[in-house]
């Protein structure tokens, strides 16, 4: 027992992972990502925050802090405290009136070459029900949201499993170290419509016919033998009979 | 052979458009009504005595021509909205209409018997102020268009230009009016405000100035609203600060200045606050004014002066009066007033002009509606009779733009409600039962149980059955009667009395509610108005909301609806209840609203009278319950923990939910801020409350199944780029989860712009979008799908649905510009679903999602063949057979609503705009239904001959069988 929770000090310190952008490459506009390439990227770092009271009066306190490495490879890391005691018997009583766990992170940009003129004011936040995060042992998965110019808009917090079935959690193992997944999502960009597969499809097909030469011939030089046939059959029935309202139309 | 081949080409080409209407199903069961707006003017065809043609130009930019005996159009322009096509003036000379277009840009001359257009003339640059037909020596030639500054003369059958003239000192003087005499002489009236009067006069033949002069008038200000030309060239103003009329012959050289004649001395005052009115006529251009002419003292005051040589004679004072009006004849002008009779009719009586004298039996009594407004203009037909005396008719129109055309004594001849050609929200609610069908559901109701004991229960059961009984009698008996009958006198009146719902649930009460604040009820399958509701006091800007919180289903408690009515300004707001079926407003007390309104939310929570929770939330984020009663409170605080809302805030970006307290008060939970200074949220949508899906999932072509992602707390944001340089510009696209605030996808759709209509229904949002790169229309699919395994099949709870979606998605162009955008709705969800597009030619496009499906493949396999897949294509088809109002198109589409019916495969469709047309939609055809032209004889007789050839041969097989055992 002592061993392992050794063993989860020394990792806890290092609990990050790291994911890298989805698409680099679109969310900045071509210039941008250059002149971010060219610029000597340090990173930056906010804080992520995180509350829960059994009040339910948000009052946030530090959980971890998000650093972003810029440039073409953008990543971020989240490296993140420990759940103290205290903090560990407040989430479970929260939990327990199925209170709300929220985190917050202040309203910046991931554009490195942007960031003197970053502005501040305001955080993005969200929830998550306290059940669910206890009885996940603290594994969550955060994604941040960035608009086109690389401005976080929003920020997502889920569990998994996400369910609350009210399974007992050892608060000593468990709940001590957060096991969370860390991603950036920029807008993936929409298709259009596509046209010049469809066209060189639509070449490809006429060339097969191309090579057909039995498709190639006109309508009357693939049918004249029928019609002269039918002709000739209307002109014999016609003179046979001639019926009193002409040539009566075949149905 | 060749005819075959030709022949099966036909008829193949006739298969396609058997998703069409047939010519013998026109007007079955879809009808459209047309309208033309408030009227701004209307001219009566006094050219000949037989003529109905009545002339109106509208607020909408539309000109048309009634027919004044029955209502009807006889044809109408819509000319382009805002002040690209506002109509400045309406002329009418003859056969002919002359119209200014477009703040003075274009002068039409219009054919009015079948308003063919004449001829066209662009106009010099310049904003208009006034236009006059001009006369020479009694015949009308020409007309002058008075621009600020310049004046300019058309030749009256050609449009041709005559002269153009600059105006002296255009930039110091406003010329405002145009007045033409006998006497070859064009006038040209301008002001310097609380200065002087500018007068030129111009010849009408080269256009030279003539004559220049001012005169002093600095208690001014504008010549429009306090001045008229009466009698040969008399310029008369009024002023109601010094009490006062003024005169100045327009031609004299020696006056330099107005004469004063004060009121006092006709015993006269304007009252306090109100800007008296001038009222004169000319009834023909070519010679000069009358002499008599009205003033408007107050609101309801009215009189008839006269000036002659140099003085104002009183000839009659009309106290109170509502309305007064000139009409010609011939040579005889006539004066109708409107006063009020008692609380709820005004009389409209005939004088003649000259005298003042009360024509004799010209009495028009005029009701008013008490649930309508009050009449606000009064246009007059007169005309002479066999005997010489003088006949009229009079059209009212009212505050909620309902035009009324009576004739003597009285009688309405026919009626318009213009407040339909500006719908802003409608609603669809089922009708409810008949008094037999309402008895049977009352005799089961639970209070009727308990009080009741076994035998009253029995005796009961067995009444209302004999009156079912009863009631089918009378019906077949009906059926008998009207099938004896030829069937064009079989027409029945549909009142709201006989009004009760159909076997399949298709007919239904259509809830409208317009820009003018007044309500309507319309009776879905004829279109006929059952009830109507003019709202008072309804600010011009105001947004409504409407709000369906008890239908028709929990007899005996009636349906009852809500409006939120908010000012667009202020945000604050207020609510009117009311039955939908009957228009009354219900007697329940309403919560009044101190604070701006900003988002309502209907919950499916009921109260014990099963009227569902309308909660209100107001700008401190306190929550409004309503109804508000013990039982409902209750239950907000039992299930407070889940309600969450969403509030969006544009003009910051902001989105933010809340999750409802326990004591009503709302706590923040979520927020994303999409920065404005890139993008900007232009619409908001999540999905329809009433909207059913019947399949979770789509099977696939190797027979797995691909779940879908149905979250209904989900809602579209579409953000549009701040920068809007065609390369740079964007349309963005969010998914978030309403209660969690997830960003469940996000999108961009570069180089691209706005407007964007978009339609978020089950599992896929389909929006529309101009592409600038390549200036075109088109439209993209987003689907989502959880994938091939369901993450809870039971329930689905945002809380708990922690992998995010797989998002497909595929564009397509779309060969024509769009104006709205709308999906079919069915019962239950089983039918496949159409997207319904509001095209600007007014014809309505039935597109199958079908085509909008982002797992169309690239190349044809087996698999998607199997799946029935269309093969991609980049160009969307717009077929003529897939326009659901053939050629009953609806000018200026502006919105659809659906509606599902009790037929699963029937939806109900309304489409508004200036027109109103409703129709029926079977996106998966008929499936449930016979067709209309299915042979029962066939079937009867031979399911009948089977029967009788079965009973024929068992007796012959026993025949048969004896004879056997005989042997």
């Amino acid at each position: 027992m002592a061993t392992i929770r050794v063993l989860s000090l020394i990792l806890s310190v290092l609990s990050s992972i790291t994911l890298l952008w989805t698409q680099s490459g679109e969310c900045n506009n071509g210039r941008r990502s250059e002149d971010a390439v060219d610029t000597d990227f340090s990173g930056f770092s906010v804080p992520l925050e995180h509350s829960f009271e059994v009040d339910d009066v948000p009052r946030f306190h530090l959980r971890g802090v998000l650093q972003f490495r810029g440039g073409r490879e953008l990543g971020v890391y989240l490296s993140q405290n420990l759940l103290s005691e205290k903090d560990r018997i407040t989430l479970k009583d929260v939990a327990a009136v199925d209170g709300l766990y929220r985190i917050r992170v202040p309203r910046v940009s991931l554009q490195v070459d942007r960031q003197t003129e970053r502005q501040s004011e305001g955080y993005l936040t969200t929830f998550v029900r306290a059940c669910s995060l206890v009885e996940s042992h603290l594994s969550d998965v955060i994604t941040l949201h960035t608009d086109v110019s690389g401005c976080v808009v929003g920020i997502s917090i889920v569990t998994i499993p996400g369910s609350c079935r009210g399974i007992e959690v050892e608060d000593e193992v468990d709940l001590e170290v957060f096991n969370t997944t860390i991603s950036v999502m920029a807008p993936v960009t929409a298709p259009v419509p596509e046209t010049a597969p469809y066209i060189e499809r639509m070449e490809q097909e006429m060339e097969k016919k191309g090579k057909n030469p039995q498709e190639q011939k006109s309508f009357f030089a693939k049918y004249w033998y029928l019609i002269l046939g039918g002709a000739v059959f209307l002109m014999a029935t016609s003179s046979a009979q001639t019926p009193p309202g002409g040539v009566r139309e075949q149905s | 052979m060749a005819w075959l081949v030709v022949r099966l080409a036909i008829s193949v080409s006739l298969l396609y458009a058997a998703s069409a209407v047939f010519e013998d199903q026109v007007g079955k069961f879809d009808w459209r009504q047309q309208f033309i707006g408030k009227v701004r003017f209307a001219l009566f065809d006094t050219h000949s005595q037989a003529s109905k043609k009545l002339l109106v130009a509208t607020d909408k930019n539309v000109f048309a021509s009634l027919n004044s005996r029955t209502g009807d159009l006889f044809w109408r322009h819509v000319d382009k909205t805002g002040p690209e096509g506002h109509i400045d003036a309406l002329l009418m000379y003859g056969q002919d209409a002359v119209v200014v277009v477009g703040n003075g840009r274009l002068l039409r001359s219009w054919e009015t018997t079948v308003g063919g257009l004449k001829w066209e003339t662009v106009l010099d640059t310049g904003s208009f102020q006034a236009a006059a037909l001009v006369g020479v020596q009694d015949l009308v030639k020409y007309v002058a268009v008075l621009k600020k500054s310049a004046i300019s003369l058309h030749d009256l059958s050609s449009g041709s230009q005559i002269w153009g003239e600059n105006l002296p000192d255009s930039d110091s003087v406003q010329y405002q009016t145009i007045y033409s005499g006998e006497n070859g002489l064009v006038f040209v009236l301008g002001i310097v405000p609380n200065s002087h009067i500018v007068i030129v006069e111009y010849k009408i033949e080269d256009g030279e100035i003539m004559n220049k002069k001012s005169v002093e008038a600095a208690w001014m200000s504008s010549l429009e609203s306090s001045c008229a030309v009466v009698s040969s060239g008399i310029l008369l103003c009024v002023d109601q600060i010094t009490q006062s009329l003024y005169t100045l012959p327009l031609q004299s050289a020696e006056q330099t200045e107005m004469r004063q004649i004060h009121l006092q001395m006709l015993d006269l005052e304007v009252a306090s606050g109100f800007r008296p009115v001038l009222t004169s006529t000319q009834p023909n251009p070519a010679q000069p004014p009358l002499s008599e002419f009205f003033l408007q003292l107050s609101p309801d005051h009215h009189i008839l002066l006269q000036f002659k040589d140099g003085l104002i004679a009183l000839l009659r004072d009309f106290s109170p009066s509502y309305l007064a009006a000139f009409a010609t004849s011939g040579e005889r002008t006539v004066a109708a007033v409107m006063s009020p009779k008692n609380d709820t009719a005004c009389s409209i009586n005939l004088f003649s002009a000259d005298t003042g004298r009360k024509h004799l039996d010209t009495t028009i009594i005029y009701h008013m509606d008490p649930n309508g407004g009050k009449p606000n203009r009064l246009y007059v037909h007169a005309f002479l009779k066999k005997d010489d005396s003088v006949g009229y008719r009079v059209m009212v129109q009212t505050e909620d733009l309902t035009l009324t055309f009576l004739q003597q004594p009285g009688r309405v001849v026919w009626m318009r409600e213009e407040a339909l050609a500006d719908v802003v929200t409608m609603e669809m609610v089922d009708l409810p039962f008949t008094g037999t069908q309402a008895e049977l559901e009352g005799e089961f109701g639970k209070k009727a149980a308990i009080q009741d004991g076994l035998l009253p229960m029995v005796l009961k059961r067995l009444s209302s059955q004999f009156i079912l009984l009863q009631a089918w009698l009378a019906h077949l008996w009906k059926l008998f009667y009207d099938a004896r009958k030829p069937r064009s006198s079989v027409k029945h009146e549909v009142t709201i009395d006989i009004l009760s719902r159909d076997e399949f649930n298709l007919q239904k009460m259509m809830l409208m509610v317009t820009a003018s604040g007044k309500l309507f009820g319309i009776d879905s399958k004829s279109g006929t108005i059952l009830w109507k509701q003019y709202l008072e006091n309804i600010q011009p800007n105001s947004v409504f909301k409407l709000i369906v919180q008890r239908t028709t289903a929990h007899f005996p408690h009636p349906p009852q609806c809500t409006l939120l009515i908010k000012n667009k300004d202020t945000g604050l707001g207020s609510l009117y209840v009311f039955n939908p079926i009957f228009g009354k407003k219900s007697q329940i007390s309403v919560p009044t609203l101190p604070r701006p309104v900003l988002q309502t939310l209907l919950l499916p929570v009921i109260d014990q009278d099963y009227a569902k929770v309308l909660l209100l939330i107001d700008d401190q984020y306190k929550v409004t319950a309503f109804p508000s009663t013990k039982n409902v409170l209750q239950q907000l605080q039992d299930t407070a923990s889940s309600i969450f809302f969403y509030l969006v805030d544009s003009s910051q970006g902001k989105l933010s939910g809340f999750r409802l307290r326990k004591d009503l008060s709302t706590e923040l939970i979520w927020e994303v801020v999409i920065p404005t200074e890139v993008q900007k949220i232009v619409a908001v949508k999540g999905k329809r409350a009433n909207e059913h899906v019947h399949s979770q999932g789509r099977v696939m072509g190797d027979r797995s199944v691909l779940y879908k992602y149905l979250n209904p707390n989900l809602l579209a944001v579409i953000t549009e780029s701040t920068d809007t340089h065609q390369e740079r510009s964007f349309v963005g696209i969010f998914l978030i989860d309403g209660v969690t605030g997830r960003i469940v996808h996000e999108a961009v759709q570069r180089k691209a712009r706005g407007p964007v209509h978009f339609v978020h229904s089950e599992n896929w949002v389909v929006y529309v979008y101009w592409n600038s790169k390549f200036r075109r229309n088109e439209f993209s699919v987003l689907e989502l799908f959880e994938g091939a395994e369901l993450y809870n099949s039971t329930v689905f709870s945002s809380l708990d649905r922690p992998h995010a979606p797989q998002v497909l998605q595929q564009s397509y162009i779309f060969p024509a510009p769009i104006n709205t955008l709308e999906a079919t709705l069915t019962e239950k969800g089983i039918t496949s679903r159409h997207l319904l597009v509001g095209l600007p030619s007014g014809n309505i496009l039935s597109l199958p999602k079908m085509f909008l499906d982002p797992r169309r493949p690239e190349l044809v396999s087996e698999q998607s063949r199997e799946e029935n897949l269309i093969p991609y294509a980049p160009e969307m088809p717009i077929r003529e057979e897939w326009f659901i109002n053939y050629n009953q198109t609806v000018s200026r589409v502006r919105g659809i609503y659906t509606a599902p019916s009790g037929l699963e495969s029937t939806c109900l469709v309304v489409a508004y705009g200036l027109d109103i047309y409703q129709t029926r939609v079977f996106p998966s055809k008929q499936f449930d239904v016979l067709k209309d032209d299915y042979d029962y004889i066939l079937i009867s007789s031979v399911l009948f001959g089977l029967f009788f050839a079965t009973m024929i041969s068992k007796r012959l097989a026993e025949v048969k069988l004896l004879n056997r055992a005989w042997r």
